[in-house]
């Protein structure tokens, strides 16, 4: 059995708890245990705080490591948001002696030390690295047929590559391969790899600005024919499902009702955990209709 | 004896309009040098900010730029110029969305997105803050969380069968006092509550 600590952040706990679940109890099926990292804070948000002041969001994530550190486990999570600034402030202080050193400084008036000695893993990366598609494959007890899914990475899974270090982030394939493994068909679309618009605190400063990037995105899916959006990030989660009640009350139409399931939710279906324990029917666009598609 | 960034700014002036000339008295060539200078502290490959030749991929490649009129190119000339006020004081310098698109394609290996964070953290130096953040930094030094709990979600967490309110510091009054301290300590407490005044310094 393998453990990770999970490091749940603000919007998985705070906003859609349903995602927490599905994810303790998939990865517990697979025999992967997550322990909670007990008192942690916002990661804080990469594009936000990161704007704001950099030293602060670099200690700020440092104390969050270091929880895990004294878990001695890998740290995983559920947002690219925070695997942003967790990975990357990892990445840094681990590269720069000065930066420790700094950090360090800070950390010290309140007990705790950043050490190095944990790595930071997106839960997708234990679902596609670790677990992998074959297995997932043939735990399937609900095969997902017949549903067309619209895969959104988030930008901050693969990018800046040069820290994340898995690859070309130009045309990934391990969503898809997921949501094939679980007898859903993924769609292509315009656009597939554009940001969802939430990100760099354009969201929280200028919600116009993001809801129309959005926009854009949701008509490329809706042309697609997609009958759901699957992320492996809470934030853009959040930006799809409640982003589309804000572009409908905004324009005054009722057309954008994209259900979306995070990743975890979607194999969670398949694999039959309970829609009820995953949250789904407290998503704001109404997951109802994928579910009556999969279980007619 | 005339500065490297001096120097900088000349040879980049060849290639602009006369049109841009006109803001030639408004240069501040130390921002070249600023910007540098604070964003190399934390990311690798800063100084070749200094080799943008304007090709656009980045403007090309940048979502946000379809929808606004941040043109991310341009923040890069600024930072060549020295044009800290146009650079900072534009509030579409918070239109961009950090997806990394343009730093992925720069051909100069520009690391253009960690720039814009740098630049950003200047601008809230020097008192330049949407209102909104402000709101969102409130939440930060009050909860801990950007996003805080609510009672709609209370109920949910325990509807499908987990603890009221998750582990986190909104569970543990002593990590929350933690994070507070920290967020004093390394004085961004203070700086919000100066930017929010709108202090320009």
């Amino acid at each position: 059995m393998s453990k990770y600590a999970y490091f749940l952040g603000c919007l998985t706990p705070n906003r859609y708890p349903g995602i927490e679940a599905a994810t303790i109890d998939l990865l517990r099926m697979f025999d992967i245990e997550l322990d909670y990292m007990k008192g942690t804070s916002c990661c804080p948000a990469p594009g936000v705080f990161g704007s704001f002041d950099l030293e602060t969001w670099l200690t700020v994530a440092a104390r969050n490591i270091s929880i895990a550190e004294e878990m001695g486990r890998d740290i995983t999570l559920t947002c690219n948001g925070c695997f942003a600034t967790l990975q990357e402030a990892d990445h840094m202080l681990k590269g720069n002696r000065e930066l420790v050193k700094l950090i360090n400084n800070h950390l010290s008036k309140v007990g705790r030390q950043y050490k190095g000695t944990v790595n930071v893993v997106h839960v997708i990366e234990i679902l596609y690295n670790e677990i992998g598609p074959e297995k997932i494959r043939d735990r399937v007890v609900q095969p997902l047929d017949g549903i067309k899914v619209a895969c959104h990475y988030g930008c901050h899974f693969l990018k800046p590559s040069s820290v994340r270090q898995k690859g070309n982030p130009e045309n990934p394939t391990m969503l898809e391969e997921l949501v094939e493994a679980v007898g859903a068909t993924p769609v292509e679309y315009k656009d597939k790899k554009m940001c969802c618009g939430a990100g760099g605190g354009v969201r929280a400063g200028k919600i116009d600005v993001a809801l129309e990037m959005t926009r854009k995105k949701l008509d490329a899916m809706i042309e697609a024919g997609a009958d759901c959006i699957t992320t492996p990030c809470v934030f853009c989660q959040f930006q799809f499902d409640q982003g589309q009640t804000e572009i409908n009350n905004k324009l005054g139409v009722e057309k954008y009702k994209v259900p979306v399931v995070f990743i975890t939710q979607l194999i969670g279906l398949a694999l039959g955990i309970s829609p009820r324990r995953m949250g789904l029917h407290r998503h704001r666009i109404p997951v109802k209709p994928v579910l009556d598609k999969i279980f007619h | 004896m005339r500065s490297k960034v001096e120097v900088n700014a000349d040879q980049a002036l060849k290639v602009i309009d006369l049109s841009t000339t006109q803001l030639i008295k408004k240069f501040d060539t130390d921002f070249t040098q600023e910007v540098i200078e604070y964003a190399s502290k934390f990311f690798e490959n800063v100084e070749n900010v200094k080799s943008c030749i304007q090709c656009a991929t980045c403007t090309g490649s940048c979502p946000s730029g379809r929808e606004t009129a941040w043109r991310v190119r341009k923040l890069i000339r600024q930072i060549q110029l020295g044009l800290k006020n146009a650079a900072i004081r534009n509030d579409v310098l918070w239109d961009c969305t950090t997806c990394y698109t343009c730093q992925e394609r720069c051909p100069r290996l520009i690391p253009i997105t960690d720039i814009v964070r740098a630049v950003r953290n200047i601008a809230v130096r020097n008192g330049f803050m949407l209102p909104r953040h402000v709101q969102v930094a409130g939440l930060m030094i009050k909860h801990g969380h950007a996003v805080p709990i609510n009672d709609e979600v209370k109920a949910v967490r325990k509807e499908i069968g987990l603890s009221e309110l998750p582990p986190t510091v909104h569970s543990y009054p002593d990590a929350l006092g933690e994070v507070k301290k920290l967020l004093d300590e390394t004085g961004f407490t203070k700086l919000v509550e100066e930017a929010s005044k709108g202090v320009q310094k």
